[in-house]
């Protein structure tokens, strides 16, 4: 069920920083210290991980597809076979610093129980996701009338794994049901660079592409 | 199938017991290995092989552990069988286990025939084999006598520990009883624990063993007979557990063997019975019959959790090795749940740990035959580890 979009972010794929790493990722790996304890749930074929790693961080993953986790192990990385939706119960309760669930939230069966217990298992949580509140998006279902077709989101509705996709204003009404506190929030435009300018969040609901999300626990 | 190959005779086996085709380190009388049963075994044999070269600050061992029937003879030609190594497609120069990076030590396991002290061994109170009389052994056990046997080579970690079925329960035993000892473990289609499922299938082996007339109460090397029938039917049942319907059909399927209709009579009319008989009679040629009983028995004794108040992830707790669990998907004997729940322990105890599950039509069986996938992860694995240690990278 839970596929990490790596090789569907064609736009994300196409921005890459200095180092060649996927920019949503870079910004990703910025939100995390070095030598953290860090756990990435649908970690694709470790290319977060090896980021983190190159960092300083000691990095583990889950990841479902057993040619990702086998390539990420290849890479010396550890990787472990599992499904974000029933695994994460098994994790200890502070077992990590941070837990990134990137590009996958979408995917998830139960996106509010895989957020609680990511912020169960890590003292932070950071959560990137395609925001469905993109005008382009909003313009497919007003004016088109169907379901919306993109670069981030390239599937037909009836193959898609993406059965809980949000926008950038439905997350943060999940960070308030779970309890969560936004430490800091990056928006990235349609061409995967950050935006940079403090705009109000109907601005970034309505002009990024995708967000990423740092939470921790609420008091 | 294959033309028989070499036999032994009871003569021979009790020579390969004590004077193996290998090295061998013979303890003192004052240097016993205590065992779980609460004896000792005084004096210790162990018979084992060596392959590579030890570096210089002996941080590049890797000790690779033998499964039920496996031997010290990894890589090289078996000196009774005179087939090739049982992983040397795993382990050598350039594979995943580089013999021209690693230095790899394999003992036989005690309890075992092939020169380390079991059954098959002389006593030296009664100057014959010990039969039933040799005391009844337990994974610990193995580990233990490993663990003397590193102190002997001056080697105090291990870079890698790594085996697959009763292999890979002495990797996990190591890395309970030694973490520190242990900088990386490979535990192979292996388990915390033995099923009942697994108890089963071995008692029906030993039964089969102690069945055959030929046996005599375990004291065949006195009366000078050899329980081949039993065994051999004990083998056969244990191969199937280590194949899959899936290989089996695709190997076999429902063919004749050299005849076009079935014989109406009870020869191995079926390629499949043929191919069990003759995995019956070469296996019997090249292991002892008391041995196969110790060792099932160790095997079924392994529950890792006990030990630790019955949570397996206390076996595990402050553990810095870094540990990588692989497991094959139609490997019915140690099926993928008991790997995740390897997993789901080491996780627990916060280890640093990696997790595979390879998919094959081969079975129990896959971890020792050709498996690209297998081989990739185990040397990306290793890569790491070494990085993270220090050792120099491949030359490769």
């Amino acid at each position: 069920m839970l596929m990490r979009l790596n090789h569907d972010l064609t736009m994300a794929e196409a921005a890459r920083g200095p180092g060649g790493a996927r920019i949503d990722l870079l910004v990703v790996a910025d939100m995390v210290r070095t030598g953290a304890r860090v756990l990435d749930v649908g970690c694709g074929d470790g290319e977060l991980l090896q980021l983190l790693e190159s960092r300083g961080v000691d990095g583990r993953g889950i990841e479902l597809s057993r040619a990702g986790v086998n390539q990420g192990v290849a890479k010396g990385l550890a990787v472990v076979q599992g499904d974000a939706d029933t695994d994460l119960e098994d994790y200890p309760n502070d077992g990590f610093d941070f837990v990134i669930l990137s590009q996958t939230i979408q995917a998830t069966r139960q996106p509010r129980v895989v957020l609680e217990h990511m912020l169960r298992i890590g003292r932070y949580a950071i959560v990137s996701f395609p925001n469905f509140g993109h005008w382009r998006i909003r313009r497919q279902i007003a004016l088109g009338g169907h379901m919306p077709h993109t670069h981030n989101l390239p599937y037909a509705w009836y193959e898609s794994p993406n059965i809980h996709l949000c926008s950038i204003r439905d997350f943060r009404q999940l960070c308030l049901v779970c309890g969560a506190k936004i430490e800091q929030a990056v928006a990235l435009n349609a061409w995967g660079g950050r935006m940079r300018l403090k705009m109000p969040w109907w601005f970034w609901n309505l002009f990024s592409e995708q967000a990423v999300f740092l939470l921790s626990r609420g008091s | 199938m294959a033309e028989a190959s070499a036999t032994l005779d009871l003569a021979d086996r009790r020579r390969e017991a004590d004077q193996p085709h290998s090295l061998v380190v013979r303890f003192s009388a004052n240097n016993p290995l205590r065992l779980d049963a609460g004896l000792d075994i005084s004096p210790l044999q162990i018979a084992y092989h060596t392959y590579g070269t030890l570096n210089a600050d002996r941080s590049n061992a890797v000790l690779v552990c033998h499964a039920l029937t496996g031997d010290q003879h990894v890589v090289n030609t078996h000196p009774v069988t005179g087939k090739p190594g049982w992983w040397e497609t795993m382990v050598g120069p350039g594979r995943p286990i580089d013999t021209e990076r690693y230095f790899v030590i394999c003992p036989n396991v005690v309890g075992g025939c092939m020169g380390s002290s079991g059954p098959a061994s002389t006593n030296l109170a009664t100057g014959m084999p010990w039969g039933l009389d040799f005391p009844v052994i337990t994974v610990r056990d193995m580990v233990r006598a490993q663990a003397m046997l590193l102190d002997h080579l001056g080697i105090d970690s291990l870079f890698a520990v790594a085996g697959g079925s009763m292999g890979g329960m002495q990797v996990l035993q190591w890395a309970a009883s030694f973490p520190r000892r242990v900088f990386a473990a490979l535990p192979i289609a292996t388990s915390t624990r033995h099923s009942a499922q697994n108890i089963a299938f071995h008692e029906v082996g030993r039964q089969a063993v102690m069945a055959d007339p030929d046996w005599r109460g375990g004291r065949y090397f006195a009366e000078g007979t050899n329980p081949r029938r039993g065994l051999a039917v004990a083998r056969m049942g244990a191969h199937i557990t280590y194949l899959s319907d899936a290989a089996l059909h695709r190997k076999f399927g429902r063919r004749f063997q050299d005849r076009e209709n079935p014989t109406f009579s009870f020869d191995a009319d079926f390629q499949v019975e043929s191919y069990l008989r003759y995995q019956g009679i070469t296996f019997v040629e090249r292991f002892d019959a008391n041995s196969y009983l110790y060792l099932t028995r160790a095997m079924d004794y392994f529950d890792l959790a006990a030990d630790y108040d019955g949570v397996v992830a206390n076996a595990f707790r402050g553990a810095e090795t870094r540990f990588c669990v692989i497991s094959f998907t139609s490997d019915w004997l140690f099926p993928t749940p008991e790997s995740r729940a390897i997993v789901h322990a080491l996780n627990a105890a916060g280890a640093r740990v990696s997790f595979a599950e390879i998919t094959t039509d081969k079975g129990h069986d896959a971890f020792l035959l050709d498996e690209p996938e297998l081989f990739a992860i185990v040397r990306g694995f290793l890569d790491g580890a070494a990085k993270a240690r220090g050792l120099p990278s491949s030359r490769r």
